[in-house]
């Protein structure tokens, strides 16, 4: 079963169209929450006056700061740097309002039509101040002394913090020396990635319920990390966590800005105790692109120390990350992750990173897949790339030059990445390459694109390398039980944001247990079916839930063959577990299934037995490192010289996952990644005026690629480096699809125009390669 | 993104339609599609406290030749004129400028005439309606029916020289005969945005010498931009490649676009240069 194209158990369900997603939970009673929010990117709020609103026949209730006041900031769930903490969010805004889309009140009527009417009526006076965008100019004032001891929550006073929140370095080996010595030539580079962030089909929604009877609050409709969301809304509410029940619902993807803990959650979840109703909030697009956590926004410079025959001896970086308004839960995990991820596959003795994370008045920013990776392989590859150009070498001989070998593996890069020690655990990094390059034809395409540009048209190839991460742990847990029915079912706390792990889970479990895959019942995403899990993030699940299930199978087939050679009067030795049934080796027409052995674990016989009742086993797995999963991306792009507009004709992507527990799923998790990547090279971008106020709230402004502009993409699936670290060698395919799109784009834009290095900024827009083209021909381009 | 409050009636005839209307026009709107103003009533953009639907009024909808002109009702899908079966040159640029409005569902719902009363500058619609001085033609209780040339009815952007009170029935478009050619060439970042410039263009060439020159743009100025400059360029020379060069040039140099952030006014300058003459030779075959 592992490794199979098995179907996805998901899919009857949602194919039939009974998949239940947040806004699908329905309550009598229930209750629709609409935020008011700052129309304004930063000022002072003068008054908040929700009386006109409460008029309303159907309004319930409408609470502004003052009736939140009592609430603590929203807190850091990953990277928690302390430094951080003056910057966190409060759930209404708290005197000054610092991004438009801030919430600044919050309204719950019988409707969502009349709640939005009501918000409407909601008077919110402010006096504008001057708003800072650039996280390129120098910090300015950022929340006074007052402000920052109360967002840091500490119980000690703080001073006032400027806009620069966070400095910090990432290094091995001795940079300044290395250039010191003035030996090799120093290439510079700057490259700029593009505010942008996953914008899933299904935006934010919550409903919570308070289920007196119970005495538990039910909480549906965010997929991601519901243990700690429970566990921060048993804080606010202050209810046991045993109290607070969250689900899953079917989601519309997540991506890494969905399902985090927003200020829009606590409120749903407070009101559903203050106001004792259902309470659900559904956000709208609008909101979705105003509210929800943006990301990326980098800006890089890079400095290497090379040598001639394109040897990286050091590199010397810096880059400010624009953070938006606030600190949300992601704390630092995003300018960690580019500083720790930015080497790549590539040796760089000496090296030193020094991120800046600052405050600008603009939706607060956070993680989408793939986060530091994408802007940090952009920006690496376009030096490599560079550093090609001006040494005259080929692009792929700079990077043979450097990559890490792999008699070299595990390499441990001494650095730290996400609060691991960063050792890659395995790959063949030319081995791949090789691949590609002989797989794909790379010298034919280069030919191809050659003879095509000297018939006169804008072609080219270009690509990019990376080095991914995933299956960060620390741990995870499965429980898989067989019922009296020979039924299997596999409960644990991993989660869903639809990327298919029901059905590898079912897979590996299947793998052991010798039976179909869709005969298993995977129960998971509900904080009351089993006690911890840590959530759908960092592609860890294949590598975490997967191994636990796998160690769960183990002991369930190990108790299953204890059992049964007793009852049968055998060695365990003689026995084996295939097609569901506990069979003798060297007489396969005897044994028992697994139902009756259930059955002779019904909790009267088993104590006769000596065994615990139930056919049912724990497995747990636990990790102190990552897994290095690696892949590379080639384009061939076609430009209009008269639009400026790029036409990805092929994309190519080769990607090692150790090992595919389903192929089929791999290729899709590596299509949508592509199809997001082109989004961040050539469409998306939140553009804001002057005064901070955002240019793109609805799709007519803030461009996802769709179908016409995606090309097929064609994979390939490598195992060439299995995981040493976890039972399956497997390793996260989640984000791979996404990473080196970017680079590989700019890659083959800079080849199309023969202008290697003109490309230093994403997303592409057509005015800037129309630009190009016209000053590439030294005149306006026409045709 | 709920519309607020409003009303909504189904008129079955034009006739209750206007009287509906009548009532009181100003807070009223008729929806035709909705695929423009639904998105705006739901952003609360529009906020119209009545609509007036149109879509159950018999005879609102078809394409019909009339002589030596085409009548496009006003309720004709998008869909519909993509799937036109009329060989002639006003045939192929129908069909064309379908296929670039939005995405399928988008033109199975949106109307011609609900594209032209809205107004949007970039518009197919409206572009072939300023290239070939459409007449509309529209309805009010109170004064009956007037016909407008285009070039009196757009004003400016979402603005017409139409009444509150007035429903528009029908397009008129002289049926080019088949010494004319026409065609079509826009830019838009994605396939099925609203064009960032659109050129279209219709010719007539008898032998080899132009003897009647059309040229309209989109996303140039506040409503179909008919450039002057060009047709000036194009009429009684010899059809050439360097003609079209020439007479893009004139109408690059005759616009004045504005800047946004799809690209700024000297950029789309220069997608007049690149995309007129790709709409003018599709023009000549
Ligand atoms: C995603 C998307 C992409 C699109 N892309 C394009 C594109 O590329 N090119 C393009 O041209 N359009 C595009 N559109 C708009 C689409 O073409 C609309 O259909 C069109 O603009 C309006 O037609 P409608 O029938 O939907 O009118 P409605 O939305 O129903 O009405 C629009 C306006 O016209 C008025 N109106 C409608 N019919 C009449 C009438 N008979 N008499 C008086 N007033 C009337 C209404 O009161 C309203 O003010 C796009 C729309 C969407 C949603």
């Amino acid at each position: 079963m592992i490794g199979a194209r098995a179907l996805r158990l998901e899919d009857p369900v949602l194919l039939r169209g009974a998949g239940r997603y947040a806004a699908d939970t329905y309550h009598a009673g229930e209750l629709h929450m609409r935020v008011v929010r700052s129309p304004v990117a930063h000022g002072r709020v003068r008054a908040v006056d929700v009386a006109d609103a409460l008029r309303l026949d159907g309004v319930v209730a409408a609470w502004t700061y003052d009736d939140v006041a009592d609430l603590p900031a929203i807190g850091f769930r990953l990277t928690p740097r302390e430094e951080l903490l003056p910057y966190r969010q409060p759930v209404l805004a708290r005197g000054v309002v610092r991004y438009v889309g801030e919430p600044v009140a919050v309204v719950f009527a019988t409707s969502a039509y009349l709640a939005e009417d009501a918000a409407e009526r909601v008077v919110v006076e402010i006096d504008q101040l001057p708003a800072h965008i650039d996280p390129d100019a120098d910090p300015v004032a950022w929340v006074d002394a007052e402000q920052a001891t109360w967002a840091a929550g500490l119980g000690t006073p703080l001073p006032e913090q400027d806009s620069e929140a966070t400095r910090f370095v990432t290094e091995y080996g001795d940079v300044e020396a290395a250039f010191a010595t003035g030996a090799g030539r120093i290439i510079e580079l700057d490259a700029v990635i593009g505010r942008h962030t996953g914008v899933p089909m299904e935006c934010r929604g919550l409903v919570a319920h308070y289920v007196e009877a119970d005495q538990e609050l039910v909480i549906d409709g965010a997929a991601k990390v519901p243990f700690w969301n429970r566990d921060a809304i048993a804080d606010v509410t202050g209810l046991a966590p045993s109290q607070v029940v969250v689900r899953e619902t079917h989601v519309g993807g997540g991506f890494g800005p969905r399902g985090e803990l927003y200020p829009e959650d606590v409120l749903v979840a407070l009101a559903a105790m203050r106001l004792r109703a259902p309470v659900k909030w559904i956000e709208d697009r609008q909101e979705h692109l105003l509210a929800t956590n943006h990301s990326r926004g980098q800006h890089h410079r890079l400095r290497a120390l090379v040598e001639e025959d394109g040897f990286i001896r050091a590199l010397d970086a810096t880059f400010t990350l624009d953070q938006g308004a606030y600190v949300r839960t992601h704390g630092a995990t995003v300018g960690s992750l580019t500083s720790s991820m930015l080497p790549g596959p590539y040796v760089i003795p000496n090296f030193r990173v020094e991120a800046h994370v600052r405050l600008t008045h603009k939706t607060p920013h956070g993680t989408y897949r793939s986060p530091g990776r994408y802007e940090g392989t952009f920006a690496r590859e376009r030096l490599v790339d560079k550093i090609a150009a001006e040494l005259g070498l080929g692009r792929e001989q700079v990077r043979r030059r450097n990559f890490i070998a792999v008699e070299d593996m595990p390499y441990e890069r001494p650095i730290q990445a996400m609060g691991t020690s960063m050792v890659h655990d395995s790959g063949d990094y030319r081995l791949l390459l090789d691949k590609m390059s002989e797989g794909y034809d790379f010298p034919g395409i280069r030919a191809e694109v050659a003879a095509r540009r000297a018939a006169g048209e804008a072609v080219g190839f270009g690509f990019g390398y990376f080095v991914e991460k995933s299956g960060i742990g620390p741990v995870e847990g499965a429980r898989i039980s067989v019922d009296t029915r020979g039924r299997v079912s596999v409960t644990c706390g991993a989660s869903s944001v639809g990327q298919g792990v029901d059905t590898v889970l079912a897979q590996v479990a299947a793998e052991t247990l010798g039976i179909p895959h869709d005969e298993i019942r995977v129960v998971r995403g509900r904080t009351d079916r089993f006690g911890y899990g840590r959530g759908a993030f960092a592609t860890r699940l294949s590598v975490m839930a997967g191994s636990a299930v796998a160690n769960a199978a183990a002991a369930l087939r190990d108790k299953a063959v204890r059992v049964a050679a007793h009852e049968l009067k055998v060695s365990v030795e003689e026995l084996e577990l295939a097609d569901g049934a506990v069979r003798l080796v060297a007489d396969p027409g005897r044994g028992l299934s697994l139902a009756e052995i259930a059955r002779l674990l019904e909790p009267v016989c088993a104590v006769e037995i000596k065994e615990d009742p139930g056919l049912d086993a724990d497995g747990w797995f636990r990790s102190d490192h990552m897994t290095y999963p690696y892949g590379l991306h080639a384009a061939v792009v076609r430009l209009d010289r008269g639009t400026g507009q790029t036409v990805v004709e092929r994309y190519l992507v080769g990607y090692d996952v150790g090992r595919a527990l389903n192929p089929t799923l791999v290729e899709g998790q590596i299509a949508g990644g592509v199809a997001q990547g082109l989004g961040g090279a050539l469409y998306e971008e939140f553009l804001y005026a002057d005064d901070g106020t955002p240019l793109c709230t609805t799709f007519m402004d803030y461009l996802i690629p769709t179908a016409h502009e995606v090309p097929p993409i064609e994979i390939l699936i490598t195992e060439d480096a299995p995981s040493p670290i976890n039972p399956l060698g497997v390793k996260g395919a989640g984000e791979g699809g996404v990473t080196a799109v970017a680079a590989a784009i700019a890659s083959a834009v800079d080849d199309a125009l023969q202008r290697p290095g003109a490309i230093t900024s994403v997303p592409i827009r057509p005015q800037a390669v129309h630009d190009l083209a016209a000053r590439a021909t030294g005149s306006r381009a026409t045709g | 993104m709920k519309p607020a409050n409003f009303e909504y009636v189904r008129p079955a005839s034009l006739e209750e339609a206007l009287v509906e209307l009548a009532k009181d026009p100003d807070e009223s709107k008729v929806l035709a599609g909705g695929q423009s103003l639904v998105p705006m009533m739901n952003f609360r953009l529009a906020r119209p406290e009545r609509l007036i639907d149109i879509n159950r009024i018999p005879l609102l909808e078809g394409v019909e030749s009339v002589g030596d002109r085409v009548v496009i009702r006003a309720r004709t899908r998008h869909l519909a004129l993509q799937n036109l079966s009329m060989s002639t040159p006003l045939g192929s640029l129908l069909r064309t400028g379908a296929a670039h409005v939005g995405h399928l569902p988008i033109r199975t719902r949106g109307t011609f005439g609900g594209s032209i009363a809205h107004c949007d500058a970039a518009s197919e619609w409206c572009l072939v309606a300023g290239l070939l001085d459409a007449e509309m033609t529209v309805r009010s209780q109170a004064r009956g029916t007037r016909t407008i040339p285009a070039s009196d009815f757009f004003w400016s952007i979402f603005t017409t020289a139409m009444e509150p009170d007035e429903i528009l029935t029908e397009v008129s478009l002289p049926a080019l005969d088949d010494s004319y050619r026409t065609g079509i060439a826009e830019f838009a970042r994605r396939a099925g945005d609203f064009a960032i410039v659109a050129a279209t263009g219709a010719v007539q060439v008898v032998d080899g010498v132009v003897r009647d020159a059309r040229v309209c743009l989109g996303g140039v100025s506040e409503v179909p931009f008919r450039s002057a400059a060009a047709e000036q360029v194009l009429l009684g020379q010899e059809w050439s490649p360097r003609l079209l060069r020439d007479a893009a040039e004139a109408a690059a140099d005759e616009v004045d676009p504005p800047s946004d952030s799809h690209g700024d006014g000297e950029y789309r300058r220069d997608l007049v240069r690149a995309l007129l003459p790709r709409a003018l030779a599709g023009a000549v075959r």
